[in-house]
């Protein structure tokens, strides 16, 4: 069986980065902007596991570990966030929520 | 050279009144009975570990002085200055007079003060003053000194603005503070010369840096002569002379007894303390010396004419304290500090005898001060009537009371002492006749001729309760029994001894003469033709006004020191500060408001905008890389 070569990976991560980064920047709402937050994560983890595996060393396996345990810790919180802007706010539109500013 | 006997007597002579003033300060409120015994209480206190002090100096061979190191305190290159006490004749002389005579005056103020609520906080500064001026005359270093110096003049700030809700008091007290800044800062400049190059404050160094004194020079003047006339200034603020004497007669605002203690018998006697102890130093400026005799017999004369012409019982005894001291630094110029040191003695003696005599007169009549309502009181207050004559008698030199003794050894030093200026002699005569005729005048108008004293007051009209009259009495029988003290010979023991012609009987009897013939007059002119003083003053027109206004220096003061002084204040305030500084200050704020104002709009508080710059810096940051 022959190996997939590591640069259609790193093709793939790079298409899902860029989905990733066009949601965060185009999309209003934010729980989608949160999706594709989460888009952009895995992109960068599917190029660490896919240089491990093609270096042959277990560095980029152990660092996507520790962005998945992250990522689901800036989930929690992320989430908690929006749950009390909606409840004080009704609404999750980013374009609504800018008093955090002069 | 003195002999130094290291003990810890010396510390508790002090310790006594400052915890008086901690109790009275924190718990006085609590115990208010308490207060009106722990303040006398303390004073007696120290009155007796000073005498046992004094025991143990007086067991010790002559010329030798106790020292007391509480704590090193100053230690800075060479200069060392110690929390240390001294005890030498001189400074014994000050501790009995400071302890004794306030003990009495603390007990007189019980009674003084008993329908005033504030009795504790009272006591909290009269302990406080004492504590300070203990300090004053038991450091062993100008520094230490110069603390005990602006201690006693906070107190007395503090206690002539006793009754603060009167606004005259306040402004009383005010005065008398910011008078003697002024010569408070003369005092510093002084000390600062001394460290420069003495390079030591405590008196013992100083007498043993005489020879490098002697011959230092700044700016083309001999550092002594600048060190003493700017110390001289200094004493004239504390002790009321010409020319910064204006705040003692405003200072009788306080509480009669405050007078009696502070503005009588010890604070105001400070300065001439101040020149005793550096003697040495003096003697480095002969023409230091003949400025303090000037100064001394002008401010005694000119004093003295003023009292003539008050009406206030406590501005005419205020007036004799400032010409009274005159007499002291007269003493002192003419070269005769043991004679200045005596009158001082005898002078707290009769002053504040006298002091609280008028103190009891104003008890007795409801606090009414103008001599020209009352008249007749001999009979009614006879207690007080009787210790006043004999503070009368000693103060105007009658002999065998205390004034005679010390006041004519002052004069006659002017014609024979050590640095005689036969002049001011003559200016001592002439001030010593005005003497007795002022203080017979006051007690002439308040207790012989008809009585002038309103209904009401004439119907609780009262001889001074117990704790009042026994005071009373024992500094009546000090001031005419004060003259027989061997102070001079015992302050000469310090200051060197002083050969003396006796006085002669020539001068013995224009002495006496001058003094009978002062209170003979005052007692014709104000007892046996009373229409007299009014003619007398009419005839004199302008100058009895002038002299009636003080000779209007308050307002000259006013004219040529305080307002220019207070208009450039305004200029500073309103040109300088407000325009330009405060112009400088917000021209600054404004500049970075006005600049700041286009950036803050890169702030949106929209994520996603703060998302896009992430990516452009990132794409930037990528593409350097890459390209470089």
């Amino acid at each position: 069986m022959s190996e997939t070569p590591i640069s259609w990976y790193l093709a793939l991560s790079a298409v899902l980065f860029a989905i990733g980064t066009v949601g965060v920047l185009t999309r209003r709402n934010l729980i989608v902007v949160f999706m594709a937050i989460e888009l952009l994560l895995n992109a960068v983890n599917l190029s660490f596991v896919a240089l491990a595996r093609g270096l042959g060393s277990m560095d980029g396996q152990v660092i996507v570990f520790f962005v998945m345990a992250v990522a689901a810790a800036e989930a929690a919180v992320g989430l908690a966030i929006m749950l009390q802007l909606y409840r004080l706010r009704e609404t999750l539109n980013a374009d609504e929520v800018t008093t955090l500013r002069w | 050279m003195v002999t130094i006997t290291t003990t810890d007597a010396l510390r508790w002579i002090v310790f006594f009144p400052a915890l008086g003033f901690l109790w009275n300060c924190f718990f006085g409120r609590r115990f208010p009975g308490a207060a009106k015994v722990v303040g006398p209480g303390v004073l007696l206190a120290s009155f007796v570990a000073a005498v046992l002090a004094i025991l143990q100096l007086h067991a010790l061979p002559a010329e030798s002085a106790l020292r007391d190191v509480v704590f090193p305190w100053v230690d800075v290159g060479t200069l060392r200055a110690d929390v240390g006490f001294w005890l030498d004749p001189l400074s014994a002389v000050m501790v009995l007079v400071v302890t004794g005579v306030g003990f009495l005056i603390h007990v007189y103020s019980v009674g003084y003060m008993h329908d005033d609520p504030d009795v504790p906080r009272f006591f909290t500064y009269l302990n406080l003053f004492v504590t300070a001026m203990l300090i004053l005359v038991l450091a062993d270093n100008l520094l230490l000194l110069f603390v005990g110096w602006e201690g006693v003049g906070l107190c007395s700030y503090l206690l002539v603005g006793f009754w603060w809700t009167k606004d005259e008091n306040c402004t009383a007290g005010r005065k008398a503070m910011l008078t003697n800044r002024v010569g408070d800062a003369c005092f510093l400049v002084a000390l600062f010369l001394l460290i420069q190059h003495a390079r030591t404050l405590d008196f013992v160094g100083l007498e043993r840096q005489a020879d490098v004194l002697r011959t230092a020079t700044i700016g083309g003047w001999s550092v002594p002569l600048v060190a003493c006339l700017l110390l001289l200034l200094g004493a004239t603020g504390k002790s009321a002379q010409i020319p910064l004497y204006v705040w003692l007669p405003d200072a009788m605002a306080g509480p009669t007894p405050v007078s009696a203690l502070i503005h009588a018998a010890t604070m105001v006697t400070a300065g001439v303390y101040l020149t005793c102890r550096l003697h040495g130093l003096f003697a480095l400026a002969p023409d230091a010396l003949t400025a303090v005799a000037v100064v001394g017999a002008a401010t005694a004369l000119y004093a003295a004419t003023i009292a003539v012409a008050q009406t206030d019982i406590k501005k005419v005894l205020a007036y004799s304290t400032i010409s009274q001291l005159g007499y002291m630094f007269l003493g002192v110029g003419v070269g005769l500090p043991g004679a200045a040191v005596f009158h001082l003695v005898t002078h707290a003696f009769f002053k504040g005898l006298l002091f609280l005599c008028a103190g009891s007169v104003m008890h007795a009549l409801g606090g009414e001060q103008d001599m020209r309502r009352m008249g007749g009181l001999w009979r009614r207050i006879p207690i007080t009537f009787g210790t006043m004559a004999v503070g009368t008698l000693a103060i105007a030199g009658v002999p065998p009371f205390s004034g005679f003794f010390s006041k004519d050894e002052i004069i006659w030093g002017g014609f024979a002492g050590p640095h005689p200026h036969p002049v001011l002699g003559v200016v001592g005569y002439a001030a010593a006749g005005l003497t007795a005729f002022y203080i017979g005048r006051l007690m002439c108008l308040t207790f012989f001729g008809t009585s002038r004293v309103d209904a009401h007051a004439e119907h609780h009209l009262h001889e001074s309760p117990p704790v009042m009259t026994i005071p009373l009495v024992v500094l009546a029988v000090l001031a005419a029994v004060g003259g027989v003290l061997p102070v001079p010979h015992v302050v000469e023991q310090v200051t060197g001894h002083v050969r003396m012609d006796e006085a002669t009987l020539v001068a013995k009897a224009v002495a006496i003469a001058d003094s009978l013939g002062g209170l003979g007059l005052a007692w014709v002119l104000y007892v046996l033709r009373p229409e007299l003083p009014d003619r007398i003053a009419t005839a004199l027109g302008g100058f009895y006004r002038l002299v009636r206004d003080k000779y209007r220096i308050d307002e000259l003061y006013d004219r040529v020191i305080y307002r220019p002084v207070l208009a450039m204040a305004d200029a500073a305030a309103w040109v300088i500060d407000r325009t330009f500084i405060d112009g400088i200050v917000n021209g600054v704020g404004a500049f970075v408001v006005s600049t700041s104002g286009a950036w803050r709009r890169v702030q949106t508080g929209n994520v996603q905008h703060y998302a896009l710059s992430f990516l452009v810096g990132a794409l930037v940051l990528v593409t350097y890389y890459l390209v470089g």
